[in-house]
């Protein structure tokens, strides 16, 4: 095995640069996401610091850090924590999907996408960032709340209407028709409902099944597994993530904890990777152009998710502060659109542009939006 | 003694909340984390909503903070009950380390029959063995938390603590 120095130091140098970044976000209250895209924008070939020896290792750190991210969410969740959600919140789910699908595919539209273009914008514009919006939680001592449930249970129902969507897109965006998207589609919601089934009835099984005393045993298991599911699904067209996702859900109770703890370094760490990617992939003279779309788009999408989130609040009884801290909270784009773009971004430039842009402004807006009171009303 | 009803409520990925509100009016919310670590909360002021003058607790500062409220709990309950019955009192003993039936099965003591004193459970640690049984194997540190006459727990007393 040779050694390459030029990788080593690029990426050491890389991480640094990511740490220190991180850490100041973290500092003024945001999330790293947008730093990290930024990051990413400013690095490669066109930018003030090429980084020819680290390409290989972040384009498969990329792919790596996105089965990472769906699969430590899918270990958080818990089939009884989608039946209750659901149960309570199914109309907020509705409202939350036309209210905010909506306004990213009119906007596909009028700037003339395609109908993949349109599809993944209107994913794009829907999903919030679970990440974003859980730690804003905790950081702000929300856990308490009365409209916290509310934010929740609309985080989670989007999460999996996301395992049903990332498919249809997959097969679109591979050059399917309509009707392999619906196949692709029933396939992933078949598997998913298979994973609830297995997970609530057989989850301890599964679970014995990778469990090990020894962590190093357990993360390589767990890991093991969610990259061959991973691949699988890729290859049946049902994308990686929804796989890794599968995964995280059918391990429950304390392997699903022990899991969680080992991957969550690992997944910080190759994240990081995967949204600088993105934003490697992203020309910055590119985004100028795009700025104005995404403010507008975000200006409009800000104000419906702050609709979803009064509407889910109101729904457990919260005040008018309350939804509004709801509603602004849910304002968060994040990583799942990241992902979206991921998906199809390698042949549309302009979308990928675009939503880069969106999530830039939505990201750092978001929790920054959350912090201010409700206008017109005296606290 | 009434009940206090308590709303749970589910937290996806977070853990729990558990809320009530106290004799005097005040809303209390405990959030349980997956972690094992809790929130506890006070909501008041004009958003009655919002979590204030919330403090964090890991595990370790939750079980303490849970003992020094559940103690004193269960030895009142205790009391209750025989407060009902007149002549009838409990007590504890603790098994100290060295005493005649530390490793032995309760029943070797036959601490009823000769004090007539009832063992009513065994706390041991965090754990509590409710009823325990003459094959129950006692432990230095055991509690033994007995019903009986005075007299009769005083002679439970001496007879765990005999030398």
């Amino acid at each position: 095995m040779e050694v390459s120095t030029a990788l080593l130091l690029e990426l050491g140098m890389l991480l640094l640069v990511l740490t220190v970044l991180g850490s100041a976000a973290r500092r003024v209250g945001l999330s790293p996401i947008p730093l990290y895209l930024v990051a990413g924008l400013f690095l490669g070939p066109e930018g003030i610091a090429p980084v020819p020896a680290t390409e290989e290792f972040v384009d498969t750190g990329a792919s790596i850090g996105l089965v990472l991210l769906l699969l430590v969410l899918g270990l958080e969740f818990t089939v009884d924590e989608f039946a209750v959600s659901l149960k309570r919140h199914r109309a907020s789910a509705l409202v939350d999907i036309v209210l905010n699908a909506t306004p990213g595919a009119l906007a596909g539209w009028l700037l003339g996408f395609d109908a993949v273009g349109i599809v993944a914008l209107a994913g794009a514009t829907y999903i919030s960032s679970s990440g974003i919006v859980a730690r804003v939680l905790g950081d702000l001592g929300r856990l308490g709340n009365r409209e916290t449930p509310a934010v929740l249970s609309v985080l989670v129902l989007e999460d999996f209407a996301m395992a049903a969507f990332l498919p249809v897109l997959a097969v679109l965006a591979a050059g399917g028709t309509w009707w392999q998207a619906v196949i692709g589609a029933a396939i992933a919601v078949g598997a998913l409902t298979g994973a609830l089934l297995a997970s609530r009835r057989y989850g301890h099984r599964v679970g014995q099944l990778v469990a090990h005393p020894d962590p190093e045993q357990l993360l390589l298991r767990v890991l093991g597994l969610a990259l061959v599911v991973a691949a699988l699904a890729e290859l049946v067209h049902a994308s990686a993530a929804v796989g890794a996702f599968l995964v995280g859900l059918t391990l429950t109770g304390p392997v699903a904890d022990r899991a969680r703890a080992v991957l969550s370094p690992l997944r910080d760490l190759f994240a990081a990777v995967f949204f600088l990617a993105i934003g490697l992939s992203v020309d910055p003279s590119d985004l100028l152009p795009m700025l104005p779309a995404a403010v507008a788009l975000a200006a409009v999408t800000a104000a419906t998710k702050i609709a979803t989130g009064w509407f889910a609040a109101g729904r457990d009884g919260a005040g008018a502060p309350g939804r509004w801290r709801a509603g602004t909270v849910l304002t968060a784009r994040g990583e799942f659109s990241l992902v979206i773009i991921g998906l199809v971004g390698t042949q549309q430039a302009e979308l990928g542009n675009l939503v880069t842009a969106y999530v830039l402004v939505l990201a750092v807006v978001g929790p920054v939006l959350t912090r201010a009171p409700l206008p017109l009303v005296r606290q | 003694m009434k009940n206090v009803d308590i709303e749970e409520v589910l937290l996806p990925g977070v853990g729990l909340r558990y809320e009530f509100v106290n004799h005097r009016g005040a809303r209390v919310g405990v959030v349980a984390l997956r972690d094992g670590g809790f929130e506890v909360a006070l909501y008041e002021g004009a958003d009655p909503d919002r979590a204030t003058s919330s403090f964090d607790l890991d595990a370790q500062e939750a079980e303490a903070l849970a003992q020094i409220l559940g103690a004193p709990r269960i030895s009142e309950r205790f009391a209750d009950l025989t407060r009902e019955v007149p002549g009838l009192a409990a007590g504890q003993v603790e098994l100290r380390a060295g005493g005649p039936y530390v490793d032995r099965p309760l029943g070797d003591s036959r601490a009823r029959t000769r004090t007539g004193a009832s063992i009513v459970a065994v706390v041991r640690g965090d754990d509590v063995v409710a009823s325990p049984g003459p094959e129950e194997v006692l432990r230095a540190g055991d509690v033994l938390v007995a019903i009986g006459t005075a007299d009769g727990l005083t002679a439970l007393t001496d007879l765990i603590d005999s030398a």
